[in-house]
Formats: C-alpha cells, structure tokens, sequence
C-alpha cells in the first residue's frame, strides 16, 4: 500500500472510530471490539518476530501477562495514568523480550521456541508468589466513573486500543519496508546463508524480539482495566498463545496484513461464537482452522488473495 | 526439621515421578529428538490415553495400565496416520518449523476438545487394589500408586531401547535421524522408516496416559500443564538419547520434589525450567547430546 | 381526492384506537410477556462442571415457577451464555445481555473470576445483582446491590475457617500446633490467609505455612514436609484434583493429627467421595449442605429428587449437594423478591433484599455486610464409616456428621485422625 494512502486510512480509522464512540450507544460492540483489536496488537506483536524472523514464540501470553502485571503494579504504587502504564509494560516486556532472545537465540530456532514455554511457567510462577500484585487470589482495578470527552469508560478503552492497533501495524509495516525488515527476511529464509552475507544476525534477532515482546506488553497494559478483576490464571492463559499463532497464520505471515486479517477474522468470529454457539466449540473452531489452513493455505489468507489477483491479472 | 529420612523421601518420591516424566517424554524423544517433528500435542494424546483407559477401566472392570498396553495398536495405526499427513503437506515442501508447527498446536486443541465433548470438563479418577496401599522399606515409603508406573515406565523404556538398538527397523530410526541420504542408500525407505518411529512415539503415549490416571486424577486440559516438562526433559536430555531422557527426567523429578519439601512446593516449577534455562544457555546439547 | 386519502386516514386512526382497546382488554396478550433473566454461566472451561450442575438446578427452578403462575403471573425465560471459565468475556456478554437481549433481571455465573468482572457493569447500570459463589467477591467495590448465595458470613475470609478452629480449639487435650497448606489459586489462598488469621486468634502455633501449584502430580513431598513439623491440627485448602491428591499421599505418608481438613473442595462430589471411600474417613471438612434431619429443609428433597433424574444424563455431579440447591436459591431470593414488591425496578428489589429474611430450599437466608450472609452457615461435617460401596451411603444422614455450627449438628466429632 503506497504510504499516502496507508496513513489516511490509519488517521481515518483512529478519528472515526473515536468520534464514532459518541455516536454509536451499544457498548456490547466496544467490549467485543476491543478484544478484537488486542488481538490485532498481539498477531502483529508475534509475527515480527514469527513471520518476519522466523523464530516461533509459544509463550505470548507471558508477555502479555508482563504488561498486564507492571500495570497493575505500578497502578498500586504510583497511580501513574494508564498512558505511562502502556509505556511501561511495554518496556517491561520488551526487556523480557531482550532477555530471553539473549539467551537462546544463538541455538536454533526450536530451543528459543521451548524457551518461550518455560519462560511463561516460571514468570507464571513469580506472578503467583508476588503478593503486592495479588498473588493468586487475583488483582481488582476499579475503572474510574467518569471519563474525559467519552460517555463511559469501556469507549475510551476501545479508542485506547484502536490507536494502539493502528500504531502496532504502523510499525510492523515500517519494519517490513526498512532495512531491518530485509536482514529478518534474509534470516528467516535461510538464516546461515545470511549470517555469510554479513547480515548482523544475532543483532536483528534481538531487535525482533524486544520490539515483538515489547508490543505485547503494551497490548495487556490496558487489560486489567478493562476487565477490572484479574488473576495469574487468566492473564497467562495459552488461549492467547494459541491464537497469537493461529491468526497470523490464517492470515498470512510475510505481510503485515496478514496478522491483521486473521486477528479481525478469527477474533470477530470468536466473538461471535461466544454468544452464540456458546460451547466448546469455539475451542474446536480455532483449532480446524489453524489446521485447515496451515495445509490448505500456508500463505494464508493474504496469499490466497495474491494468487487469485495474479491469476486475474494474467487474464 | 530437615532430617535424614525426610529429605532421603523426598529424593525417593521424585525418583518415582521422575520414572513417571520419562514415560511422558520418551515418545517426544523419538519424534522431536529423532525425527525433528515438533509434536506439541504430544501431551494431548497423552491425556487421551488417559480417558481411554478411565473408560475402559469404568465400564469393565480392566486394570488402567492393561488398558494402556492393549491399546498400542491402536496409537501406533494413529501415529502413521498422523505423520503421513503431515509428511505430505509439510514435510515434503521442506518447510516444516513454523506450520508444522502450528498444524500440532491445531491438533492438540481438537484433541482437548473432542475429549472435553466426550467425557465432559470433570477430573476423572481410577481406583485399583494398589492404589493406596505403600512398601515400607525402614523409614522409606513407597507408594504403590507411584511404584508401580515407576515399573512400567523403566520397562518400556528398556523395550525401546533395545528395539532401536538391536532390531533393523529399530536402527534405520535412529540412522534416519542422523542422515538420510546414507538411509537411502542403505536400502530403507526413509519415509517407512519414519512412519513406524512416530507411530511408536505416538503408542508410548497410550501407556503413559494410563500411567497418570493411575498417579492422579485427570481432565482433558491437563495436557498444557506438561507440554513445558516433556519439551524440557528431551531438551536436557540430549534430544536423541533414550538414556540421557530417562535421566533427565529422574533429575527434573528430583528437582521438583526437593525443592517442594525444602523451600516450598510453589517453587518447583520455576526452578525445574529455570534449570532448563540455564541448560540451553550455557550446553545446549543438553547433558548426553552429541 | 384529499377528501378520500383524509377517509382513509380516519379509518386508519379508529381501527387503530380500536386494536389498543382490545389488547388492552385483553389480559392474556400482556401476561404472555416474559420475564428474562440473563447470566453467564460456565459451561466450558475450569468450572464447567459445576457451572452445568447448576444451570439443570436454575432451570428446575424455573419450571418450579412457571408451573405456580411465573413472576407477577408472567413466565420467566433464561438469556445466557457460556462464559467458558474466562473474565475477560465476561464484561461482553453482560453487557450483550443487558443493551442487546434487553434481560430485565441479571445473575451471576459462578466463581469470584466471573462475578468480579461483572459488578461494575451492574453498578454503571444500577442492576441488582445475586451472585453465586464468589469469596469476598464485592469487598474493593462495596456495592449495595450485590447479594452471595454462598452462606460464608459477614467476613467471609474469616467466617470460612472459622468452625473449623472453633472445633479445634474444644479438643482435649488442646491442640498447640497447626499446619496449614493449600493451592496457588484464588480460593484457597483467600482461606489460607483466613486460616491464618483465625490461627493466631486461637493462639495455635503455624508450624508450617506453604503452598503447591495446581500442576503438581503428586503430593507425597508437601505430606512428609508436612508430616515432620509434627502438627496438632492440619487445614488443607484445595481443588478436586489436589483434594484427592492430597487424601490419597496422607493414607500412603500415614499423617496423623487431632483434627485434619478444613477447606477442601471437592469432597463434597460424587466422583471423589466415591473413588476415595474410607480414606475419607475422620477427616472433617467444610460443607453446605448434606442429609442429616436437621438441615431438613421444606422443598430441599423434592429438588435434589428432580436434580439427580436430571444429572445422570447431563453427565454432571450426581450427588447434587453442594451447589445445585444455591443455585436454585439464589433464584428463589430472587423470584421471591419480585413477587413481593411486584416490580422489576432494580432499587426496589434490592431494597427489598436487603430488609427481608427469605426461605428458600436451603434454609432462611438474611443479607448483612456488603450483600454477604448475615450470619455464617459453612458448616464443618466429618466423614464417618465411610465404605467402598458406592453413593447410596451418601444419600443418607451418617456419612457426613455435622458437627458445626451448633444448630445443625448431627453427630460426635472423633478424634484423633485417623480412627
């Protein structure tokens, strides 16, 4: 997408959707919508690092679940407003992120895989002691009554998270048109050849990962706000393991749409089964999907979309 | 407080649940360290066989662990399906890490679910005549409900030993993993080869779910709680080694049950894989790798 | 031409009149109007289990209430959705539930995780809210209109462990020492803490303070650490899998105490009382509620009659004890309330709630302190001559003595654990 046009959606979408809060009155949308737009953050958060580098990460919602906490932490401690909260788990996270690419990224890509698993248990297991956030009995955050130039605050959460949305896929597209955006891409297709050509590997892998791990932390800084209530056991729940891989693969991983795609496909579906279907089927749902398009679809949904339009160019 | 014959328990204890960790990761030696499949639902099927032996168990009567047994068959047909699938889609095209991957995540929720929509969300519990009774060896204890998956364990892990080591198909396994291109010229159909590898790996898991329905109780998502430990324990293994896995499942189990008995059981997890953290960190071939 | 379309529109006009009139004549036109009531409920996830045992209860209950004539003569409907065991799609479907499905009434799901989430939608909108098992759900937000079914008492982190202390502290001889142990999960650390609180006010001596993950295989470790600081009295705060984990290590370690148990769920499940028998015996545990004359209550027999026919299919807890008979109640507060100041206004229902004592199938229910139970009713019950015969023995007074609070008891305490 030529950048003048990106950025006028990007502006488009960030205003109207903000000054549409004030229009429209059915908060059920700004719930569900918000949750779809997390989800945006968190499939771009991971394909940088899984598309992008080729590195997968399994431990997505450790990351998440870093962000949630420093919030909740630094809420406790210095009642800092919720802007300097993102900034801050997202620092976190992206430290967290730095950490553990130090660690297992000069080993191949499996072990950092594995890694991410066991980082997500043993920070789940530090959370769980950390009595000031709560421990296990869990953390309440009382949202405020009143917001500025919203009528309630679930809208601003929602506006909160629409920017964050538009900025993280912002991002993600400069990485893809930058100079780091090529060295990932060398990496991921054949990481050896690379590192001969002079690539800075082990540098880039690193940057992946903290800004990977970084936009994570930011996508759960807002969650104990907008679920008021919240524990070790949901904020670190595989769920968002799972579809930060399942959506970026429906979707496509070597473009920044494709996480997009997929995280308002499968998310709004998602959505939607919860109050509909209602049952376990919404597990079923995920799991048929990343399975059928993993051997159906490898490029996702965005390659599919590739091949038809140069099939009909060439007609 | 910390006296002799505690911490001499605690050691025993986690020798025990150790020989139990070996049962689970023995199968994801063969497929992850032998083969290079990342089978993330390794610990899924696991707790299907779990289910498959509480029902069996429920409706007739039969010991858990016999049920186990008897339904390898019926694992390893699964497990040659299983890769077949994947060889073709995956495999073949050479682009395995990231979709492979992703395909066992796929898998490992349909099984959760399936078994959620089968047997429902409860923990289902066996109870055999030795379950509940212990040895006394002196001032140690030895439960049966842990003795006994103990035993079982270390005898198919022998089994598999001696298979990959003495038997052709059991070899060509473990060539097949270190070069294909020589298997080929050998004579073996890397492909068939590899098939009857994950089959095996898959069957082991029919037995190891017996196991932990005979240790405690079980619910289909039970599964997530190892996929950590099983990885970890193949990792420090060594990857390729049967040896070095049922090791490094001994330590992990030992590791667990000490720091449990001295510090805290809350601790034991963390501990467990920040070991494994420092591991990959500092020999990431692991203890017995190559 | 103007003069036709002005015929028209007076026709329009009478006939129209003439349609109000009638079905404003008409009673039946307006009684048909239901009532909805909406909630999340667990039916996937950690909590399914009881989640569904307690939707067959809330539907018998409804069909209870249908057949006498519904709420204010209408007929009530459910509006629910499964809220899979997950805070964060509880704040959507409440919402869904109250602008979307337009419910009149609202409850909760079951479990703190997914009562939390919803309180300060119900407080944005000024609901009246009954909840369902949550331990000190509402305390950060002290919302006047939340009222808990579960009977834990003013201050229910405290009031939970309470009898079992009070037991404790009437043995003889007078315990010195206690242990107390228990899951990294939400309930259980809330007793835990509780636990030891009440400890030190009996002055009993925590010898050992710990707690294991939920993901623990076996608990043979925590039981020996446990076993060699020589306790006088144990409290266990656990989940099914860790009570039966726990249960099975203390028979294999041979722990012996005075007095042992306190807070663990699932005991009070068919599953587990049946899988573990007589290893249940002499452990005392806490309870809401079990066969014994005195907690007899009118109505309570007739439901657990219709629960257990219905359960067996559905493939939940048979035994029907724990939380189907609440579930039930914390409707019939709720239904009762309606039909009293026959209106849906929620201040009005609140205020009504609040000011009046209820009987349910349960027993009378009275509202105190931040919409918990006036006076606490965890009852303390322990396992007697417990046999491996199956779940008739439970389906009669015996099996569990009740040995507190006071005006329910049925049966001797025997000490020491175990017989």
């Amino acid at each position: 997408m030529r950048g003048l046009w990106f950025w006028a959606v990007a502006v488009l979408l960030v205003v109207g959707g903000t000054l549409g809060t004030r229009a429209l009155d059915n908060d059920f949308f700004f719930y569900a919508g918000y949750v779809v737009l997390q989800f945006v953050v968190l499939a771009t958060a991971w394909n940088i690092l899984g598309g992008f580098t080729g590195y997968v990460n399994f431990g997505s919602a450790a990351f998440f679940a870093v962000g949630a906490y420093t919030a909740i932490a630094l809420d406790k401690a210095l009642s800092l407003p919720l802007p300097a909260l993102i900034l801050a788990a997202g620092a976190a996270s992206g430290l967290i992120g730095l950490g553990t690419g130090y660690l297992t990224l000069r080993l191949r890509g499996i072990f950092f895989a594995i890694s991410t698993l066991a980082l997500a248990v043993v920070l789940e297991t530090l959370v769980i002691n950390w009595d000031y956030v709560g421990g296990a009995t869990g953390s309440y955050i009382i949202p405020p009554d009143e917001v500025f130039f919203f009528d309630n605050f679930v809208e601003a959460l929602f506006s909160l998270m629409l920017l964050l949305a538009v900025a993280a896929v912002a991002v993600a597209r400069w990485i893809t048109r930058s100079r780091i955006g090529r060295g990932l891409a060398a990496i991921r297709d054949d990481e050896l050849a690379a590192e001969c050509m002079g690539v800075p590997t082990l540098k880039l892998k690193l940057i992946s990962t903290t800004i990977s791990g970084a936009m994570m932390g930011i996508a759960g800084a807002p969650y104990p706000f907008y679920v008021t209530y919240v524990d070790p056991a949901s904020a670190f729940n595989l769920f968002y393991a799972v579809n930060a891989i399942a959506m970026p693969m429906i979707g496509g991983t070597t473009s920044w749409l494709g996480p997009v795609i997929g995280a308002l496909l499968l998310g709004s579906l998602q959505q939607w089964a919860t109050v509909s279907i209602s049952s376990e089927l919404n597990l079923l749902l995920v799991g048929v999907m990343l399975v059928a398009f993993v051997i159906l679809a490898p490029q996702g949904i965005v390659g599919l979309a590739r091949r038809f339009l140069d099939g009909r160019r060439r007609l | 407080m910390f006296t002799a014959d505690l911490l001499l328990n605690a050691v025993v204890a986690g020798v025990l649940l150790g020989g139990f960790y070996a049962a689970a990761a023995i199968g994801l030696t063969i497929a992850f360290g032998q083969l290079d499949v990342v089978n993330i639902a390794h610990p899924a099927f696991i707790v299907s066989g779990s289910f498959c032996a509480y029902f069996l168990n429920d409706a007739y009567g039969i010991d858990p662990i016999l049920v186990g047994v008897l339904l390898t068959p019926v694992y390893f047909a699964v497990g040659v399906a299983l890769y077949s699938v994947y060889y073709t889609s995956f495999e073949r095209h050479g682009e395995e890490s990231l979709r492979g991957l992703a395909f066992f995540f796929g898998i490992m929720f349909i099984v959760e679910v399936l078994l959620i929509m089968s047997f429902g969300v409860d923990y289902r519990l066996v109870d055999t005549a030795y379950i509940g009774e212990s040895i006394k060896l002196g001032f140690i204890g030895l439960p049966y409900r842990l003795l006994v998956p103990f035993a079982v364990s270390l005898a198919m892990a022998g089994a598999i030993y001696l298979f990959l080591s003495r038997t052709f198909t059991g070899r060509a396994i473990l060539a097949v993993s270190q070069d294909r291109l020589a298997l080929r010229l050998m004579g073996a159909d890397p492909v068939r080869v590899k098939q009857v590898a994950f089959g095996l790996a898959l069957a082991t898991t029919a037995v190891a779910g017996a196991l932990l329905i005979v240790i405690g109780p079980v619910e289909p998502s039970i599964g997530r709680l190892y996929i950590g430990r099983v990885f970890a324990i193949v990792v420090l293994g060594g990857m390729t080694s049967i040896s070095g896995t049922i090791v490094a499942a001994l330590i992990l189990g030992v590791v667990e049950s000490l720091v449990g008995t001295l510090y805290g059981p809350s601790w034991a997890p963390a501990v467990a894989f920040g070991f494994l953290l420092v591991t990959l960190a500092v020999r990431p071939a692991g203890l017995f790798g190559r | 031409m103007l003069q036709s379309i002005a015929r028209r529109r007076l026709f329009g006009a009478l006939g129209g009149t003439i349609l109000a009139a009638m079905s404003l004549a008409l009673p039946s036109a307006q009684a048909a109007e239901p009532v909805k009531i909406g909630f999340g409920m667990a039916l996937t996830g950690a909590l399914a289990g009881n989640g569904k045992a307690a939707l067959i209860a809330m539907e018998i209950w409804r069909e209870d209430v249908n057949k006498a004539g519904g709420l204010m003569g209408r007929p009530v409907e459910f509006v629910y959705y499964d809220d899979q065991t997950n805070p964060s799609v509880v704040p959507g479907i409440y919402t869904k539930l109250l602008t979307v499905d337009k419910v009149d009434l609202v409850v909760s799901g079951y479990g703190t995780n997914v009562i939390a989430p919803a309180i300060p939608i119900m407080m944005g909108r000024k609901k009246v809210f009954m909840g369902l098992f949550g331990l000190a759900a509402n305390e950060k937000f002290n919302y006047p209109n939340y009222f808990q079914i579960m009977p834990a008492g003013p201050d229910p982190k405290l009031d939970w462990s309470r009898g079992f202390f009070e037991i404790a502290t009437g043995l003889d001889p007078k315990p010195k020492t206690v242990a107390l142990v228990g899951a990294d999960a939400e309930f259980a650390r809330n007793a835990l803490d509780g636990a030891k609180t009440n400890a030190e006010k009996f002055n009993l001596n925590v010898v050992y303070n710990n707690t294991y993950p939920p993901s623990t295989t076996d608990y043979t470790p925590v039981v020996r650490a446990i076993q060699a600081t020589n306790p006088d009295v144990v409290f266990i705060a656990s989940y099914p899998p860790d009570s039966a984990g726990m249960v099975r290590a203390i028979n294999e370690v041979g722990l012996k105490a005075q007095l042992l148990g306190g807070g663990m769920v699932g005991l009070q499940y068919a599953a587990l009382l049946t899988k573990l028998g007589p290893m249940l015996n002499g452990i005392t545990n806490y309870d809401f509620w079990v066969p014994a004359p005195t907690l007899d209550f009118p109505g309570v027999n007739e439901f657990l009659a219709k629960y257990q026919a219905k359960a067996q299919d559905a493939g939940v807890d048979p035994l029907g004890h724990y939380l189907p008979p609440y579930a039930y109640a914390y409707l019939q507060v709720l239904g009762q309330a309606v039909n009293a100041a026959n209106s849906l206004d929620d201040a009005k229902l609140a205020e009504y709630i609040r000011s009046n004592e209820f009987d349910t199938i349960i027993g009378k229910v009275k509202f105190g302190k931040n919409g918990e139970w006036a006076s606490t009713r965890v009852l303390q019950v322990q396992y007697q001559g417990v046999t491996s015969d199956g779940l008739d023995q439970f389906l009669k007074p015996g099996a569990r003595a009740v040995l507190y609070p006071s005006e329910w008891k049925y049966g001797e305490l025997k000490t020491p654990f175990p017989q």
